[in-house]
């Protein structure tokens, strides 16, 4: 079994998952509340990594982050370093493919808090960030744990934007599901199967834990 | 005059509708104001625009001369400087903290603990408003909005969510909780009985205008309009009496002849031929002891100051 591309892949995960949660619940927040009128364009905008294949947004992201983009000039500026094959490159584009993962769980979790709690909070003079901290979060508590497990199980099993920003770098940027697919190329089946059947348990036990969470948080607090 | 809280503004809510009120209310003079009309007449809206929850198209809105809204000068004030209490009709306490933490959203524990005495909450403390009844979830939201001390308290239509025997009970008890809060609050309503028995002070809204404002004991007729206009007693003002020569301070007295004899529970609605219909809801105690039946002759007694005038117009 490949322990070092686990490693990776879970370092890669958690990494992604915290960055998802920074910033899709502010996005999400907007999204369910905003009244602006073109947020569609931006809805389909998060959910486009839904539907498009990963080699296409893999190759996009590999132009946008080369050293003659205007971010890969930039990011080599600050820190020297070059983001394509890098793990910094595919925590960027893990960020990007499993945006909608977080985003639309906690949207609709945000989507399902009664509006009336909100301006009721509002009305007791709290403000709109205290009000979001201390009843919209609280409330969707199910949705951000669905979006944050689901977001870390996308990661751990993605391939196609690995493959295309990130390489086959030991230790930098080889993940499990690269791992995999190297030792079926190499026909190596015995580890194929070890990581598969690990990546496999992995995802299951993580789902599974979800579901059983979300129905104890629901039991607790039953939403309407 | 700085008493006062002056609302003049218009919102469209469809093609076909649209809310404009026009609104002075004097809050020394009013501490409790009874905002009352038909359903969908407008009332939520209005109040919703009071609270800063809905944005009118135009106008502006000043209470005790600080602007809380002015189209013309672009002032909108998010609902948390206005600092209105508003109770939503299902009272949208919190579901996840407890009835003591719900009190103390928005105030010190002192302050909460202090009101959740005065509302006889203090052993419900440690619950969640789930389990608690609709009567108790109504004074904990009115301690949670008074807790955040309102300069302004908006209820839209607080009883509605009870059952009619709570109802009718805590209809009393909220004027006394609101009079208690000392806090000037407006109370949508399309209940009459209950508009006469919470306010001191009422605005009619119909068809999302406000057509009248008055002191609740002389509703009275625009000044502006003319036209027929409706002599309106309540039903629960009105006295029978076999007696007719007893001396009584009442003045207004009807023969009449009773027409039927309805009762409804506690109560008994009594229809009189005064010449004209006339209701009279007794206690059923008093119908009984009366012997009330279908052709007799009685006399209706009404105080003066029971006898309403309202523009035939303005309330079908």
């Amino acid at each position: 079994m490949d322990w070092q591309a686990i490693w990776l892949s879970v370092r890669l995960a958690a990494s992604t998952t915290a960055i998802l949660l920074a910033l899709g619940l502010p996005i999400a927040y907007w999204l369910t509340f905003s009244p602006r009128r073109w947020k569609f364009l931006v809805e389909a905008l998060v959910a486009l990594p839904l539907v498009l294949p990963p080699t296409v947004l893999g190759f996009y992201l590999l132009l946008a982050m080369g050293p003659r983009s205007p971010l890969g000039a930039l990011y080599a500026r600050l820190t020297g370093g070059m983001l394509p094959f890098s793990f910094q490159g595919l925590l960027l584009a893990s960020v990007l493919y499993s945006f909608p993962f977080t985003v639309q769980p906690v949207a609709a979790a945000f989507a399902g808090v009664d509006r009336k709690l909100i301006e009721a909070s509002w009305c007791l003079g709290v403000s709109r960030a205290a009000t979001f901290r201390r009843v919209v979060v609280p409330l969707s508590l199910p949705g951000i744990a669905t979006g944050a497990i689901l977001s870390f199980a996308h990661t751990l099993g993605e391939f196609g934007v690995v493959l295309m920003v990130g390489g086959n770098i030991s230790g930098v940027t080889r993940t499990v599901s690269i791992s995999i697919y190297d030792s079926v190329q190499a026909l190596n089946y015995g580890a194929a199967w070890a990581t598969s059947l690990f990546l496999l348990c992995v995802s299951f036990t993580v789902l599974a834990l979800t579901y059983a969470l979300q129905r104890r948080i629901w039991a607790v607090w039953p939403i309407n | 005059m700085a008493d006062q809280l002056i609302c003049q503004c218009r919102k469209r809510l469809s093609k076909a509708f649209e809310v404009e009120a026009d609104l002075c209310l004097p809050l020394h003079q009013a501490p409790v104001t009874v905002l009352f009309g038909p359903s969908g007449s407008g009332k939520t809206t209005l109040l919703r625009m009071l609270a800063g929850l809905e944005r009118p198209d135009a106008g502006s809105i000043v209470f005790r001369e600080s602007p809380w809204f002015d189209a013309a000068r672009a002032i909108h004030l998010p609902p948390r400087q206005r600092r209105a209490g508003f109770l939503f009709q299902d009272y949208a306490l919190f579901p996840h903290p407890t009835v003591a933490e719900n009190v103390a959203y928005a105030a010190s524990r002192e302050t909460a603990s202090k009101l959740l005495d005065a509302f006889g909450l203090t052993d419900l403390a440690a619950r969640k408003p789930r389990a608690i009844s609709g009567g108790q979830q109504q004074r904990v939201a009115l301690a949670r909005a008074l807790a955040a001390q309102p300069a302004l308290l908006l209820l839209d239509e607080p009883l509605s969510a009870l059952d009619a025997p709570t109802r009718s009970r805590t209809r009393y008890e909220l004027r006394r909780m609101l009079l208690a809060g000392g806090v000037p609050s407006i109370v949508v309503t399309h209940d009459r009985m209950e508009a006469v028995a919470l306010g001191d002070w009422m605005a009619v809204m119909v068809e999302g205008r406000i057509r009248q404002t008055g002191p609740v004991q002389i509703q009275c007729v625009d000044s502006g309009e003319t036209g027929p206009v409706l002599a309106c007693i309540r039903a629960e003002d009105v006295a029978i009496t076999r007696q007719m020569d007893r001396v009584s301070s009442a003045r207004n007295r009807l023969a009449g002849r009773v027409r039927a004899v309805i009762p409804e529970g506690a109560l008994a609605r009594v229809e009189l031929d005064c010449g004209f219909t006339l209701v009279a809801l007794v206690t059923a105690q008093s119908a009984a002891e009366l012997v009330l039946r279908e052709g007799e002759n009685v006399s209706a007694v009404v105080k003066a100051t029971s006898v309403h005038l309202a523009a035939h117009t303005s309330l079908q």
